[in-house]
């Protein structure tokens, strides 16, 4: 069983697996984008307490989820990295955190539109966008580490420890930040919540979740396989490659 | 003739004090920096102190913070440049310990030096004096966490260019739950109601950190030494 | 099991510093009363080897048993019997020669000031041991890093360029003291670019 675990070790291994699922990665995602967007945009009955406004949650909720999950991805991956000493592991991390970088901008732009309607400015530091920040800023730790270090090995492995202990601080920061908004949320400013959905509202934001992962997944095995590439450019395999 | 761990720790610990009060302008540096702070807020903003007392949670914070950030950046960096950090690393203790007794010496010279300056800095900016105790006990638990958290951070950019930048960029997100709570706390005991909650979350997360972040400095220090 | 025979062994280890393969496929063996030098041109990984020996560095591939462990799996009885002196003499500049040595050899092992300044004398640097290292010559501070190295009663030796700034007399008192280590029982590697002399002097050289 584990030999399927120690394949994903072989640079050329994940450089073909990464290649092949590309493209059903891309047309599953397209197709579950595509229903999410016309049910939740066209379709779904406008929110009888936010209207129209409601439906950029199709985008946002997605996104903040992604992020999220993009940042857990990163931690697992450097984790498998550091312990068990496979550099794939590094490779994947450093393609996975520009994603969940701009996912988390987008959740925070989206966010931020969404809030316009709402309560009238661009930002109130609402809890959950407040998280998204900091998440923010944690992603932008981890790249900057590992750019920072002239030894690209010795930056991957500082940038997994680093993204292992945000990852164990997200919860933490996460329920901070609703305690601080409890304590100081004057009574009129409504939170980003979601509305309560029924059936014809839920399956489109479902999709669109399921299409989000989907293409998050088609442009980590992109990245992925520029990483593989630029890291064992010394490699025979590779020249291989590129010489086809 | 082995050293056993107690005093392995107690030896570094009274390294680190000597090699700190050997200096002692650098000791003091991050506290006159803590009153520099405290006191741009006042000019920055408004002199009443009714006003003041309003936000004096969250200034004498943020100050306290900033200035403990300032000299995390030299936790490691002078022993990493002259070659001892590598000495210390095979001295037969395992970092861990090295880790431990530095980092709580750091935080008596740094945290627990602002602690005690806190009452004073506390009266400038309008905290009640019956305030103080919860001020100061949010204070301890949370620089002590901040030592942690940027002993972490320390560790995993010694030897960096232009490291202390990054150090902060770092380290301030994992620290602002501390902001949150520490503030949050003291101003709950400004206004009179119970700061308990607060402090109960401030102890669970200074011991949480201090339980595990020994072993992540260590493994940070571990990829320096490299 | 013998320790005469069996002490410490590198096998096959491989490092790459980014794309250089800076240690490619070395091996050595090292018995008690050995001294083996290590030589070789500029870059050719002769720091890093000690540094894989201490235990400081992992190789990507091969390994360093001491007595037939892995060095990591016996860390701590490891670290307790190998002194390491690297290029630079890593003493702080604020403390004294003396205090420098208590708080190094002081974590290894009990020791009193008496034992620390009869090694300081050895080295010839009994003098400065009251002033602070800062002021101490580069010379001198080789002496106090060779004190150091002594005081700790360690069976082996790494010693990353020792002759460095020292004196002709310096030199000699160094390849004495390496000697007398040698013949007690103790092994010691070298990193040199000069010849070692004594008895059964063993050379590893590193090539391009």
């Amino acid at each position: 069983m584990w030999t399927w675990f120690y394949k994903l070790a072989s640079p050329p291994y994940v450089y073909g697996v990464a290649a092949t699922l590309t493209p059903w990665f891309l047309g599953l995602a397209a197709i579950s984008i595509g229903y999410g967007l016309i049910g939740g945009l066209v379709l779904a009955p406008p929110d009888y307490q936010q209207g129209d406004a409601f439906r950029i949650i199709y985008v946002h909720a997605p996104s903040a989820w992604m992020s999220l999950f993009s940042y857990s991805t990163m931690a697992v991956a450097g984790a498998i990295a550091l312990i068990w000493r496979i550099k794939m592991g590094h490779a994947v991390a450093a393609a996975s955190a520009p994603i969940g970088a701009s996912f988390t901008l987008l959740a925070l732009v989206t966010g931020s539109l969404w809030g316009r309607p709402m309560w009238g400015t661009y930002w109130a530091w609402d809890p959950r966008l407040t998280s998204e920040l900091i998440l923010l800023f944690l992603y932008v730790g981890v790249m900057s580490l590992r750019s920072a270090f002239e030894d690209p090995a010795r930056g991957d492995r500082a940038a997994a420890l680093l993204a292992i202990v945000g990852v164990v601080n997200v919860p933490i920061i996460h329920y901070s930040v609703q305690w601080w908004n409890s304590l100081h949320q004057g009574a009129t400013v409504a939170k980003l919540g979601k509305p309560a959905m029924p059936g014809s509202m839920l399956w489109p934001l479902l999709a669109m979740l399921l299409g989000f992962m989907l293409f998050y997944g088609a442009v980590l095995c992109m990245r992925l396989r520029g990483e593989v590439l630029n890291r064992e450019r010394q490699a025979a395999w590779v020249r291989e490659v590129v010489k086809s | 003739m082995n050293v056993g761990t107690w005093e392995a720790l107690i030896l570094v610990l009274r390294r680190e004090l000597r090699l700190g009060f050997r200096r002692p302008d650098q000791l003091l540096q991050p506290l006159v920096f803590f009153l520099i702070v405290t006191t741009l807020f006042p000019l920055g903003l408004s002199l009443q102190l009714s006003l003041l007392r309003d936000v004096a949670p969250g200034v004498l914070w943020v100050a306290a913070l900033l200035s403990s950030l300032l000299s995390l950046d030299s936790l490691f960096k002078s022993d990493a440049d002259d070659g001892t950090l590598e000495q210390l690393a095979l001295c037969g203790q395992g970092l861990t310990v090295i880790v431990i007794a530095k980092t709580f010496a750091h935080w008596l010279v740094t945290g627990a030096a602002l602690v005690l300056m806190s009452p004073l800095v506390g009266t400038a900016l309008g905290i009640p004096g019956s305030a103080f105790a919860t001020m100061m006990l949010s204070l301890a638990l949370g620089t002590l966490t901040l030592s942690w958290l940027g002993a972490i951070g320390a560790g995993l950019t010694v030897g960096l260019r232009r490291g202390n930048v990054l150090l902060s960029l770092i380290v301030l997100p994992l620290a602002m739950p501390l902001l949150i709570f520490g503030a949050g706390a003291t101003d709950r005991a400004i206004s009179g109601t119970s700061a308990a909650g607060a402090l109960y979350f401030l102890a669970a997360l200074c011991v949480f950190t201090c339980t595990l972040a020994p072993f992540a400095v260590t493994a940070a220090l571990r990829i320096t030494l490299e | 099991m013998n320790t005469a025979a069996v002490g410490l062994e590198v096998e096959d280890v491989h490092v790459w510093r980014g794309e250089r393969h800076v240690l490619q496929g070395v091996s050595l063996v090292l018995r008690a009363r050995q001294l083996l030098h290590i030589s070789g041109p500029n870059g050719t990984g002769k720091t890093t080897l000690l540094r894989v020996i201490c235990g400081l560095l992992r190789p990507e591939q091969g390994a360093v048993s001491w007595q037939g462990q892995s060095i990591s799996s016996v860390r701590t009885e490891y670290q307790a019997v190998l002194a390491y002196a690297a290029h630079e003499p890593a003493l702080k500049g604020d403390l004294t020669a003396l205090e420098n040595l208590r708080f190094a050899v002081g974590l290894k092992r009990r020791v009193t000031n008496v034992e620390l300044c009869a090694s300081l004398e050895r080295t010839g640097a009994a003098a400065c041991a009251d002033l602070p290292a800062r002021v101490l010559s580069a010379g001198q501070r080789r002496r106090v890093a060779m004190a150091r190295v002594l005081a700790m009663n360690a069976t082996l030796w790494l010693l990353d360029e020792p002759f460095t700034n020292l004196d002709a007399a310096g030199a000699l008192l160094v390849t004495g003291l390496l000697q007398s280590h040698v013949d007690q029982g103790g092994m010691a590697l070298v990193v040199a670019h000069q010849d070692l002399p004594g008895r059964d002097v063993r050379r590893l050289e590193l090539a391009e």
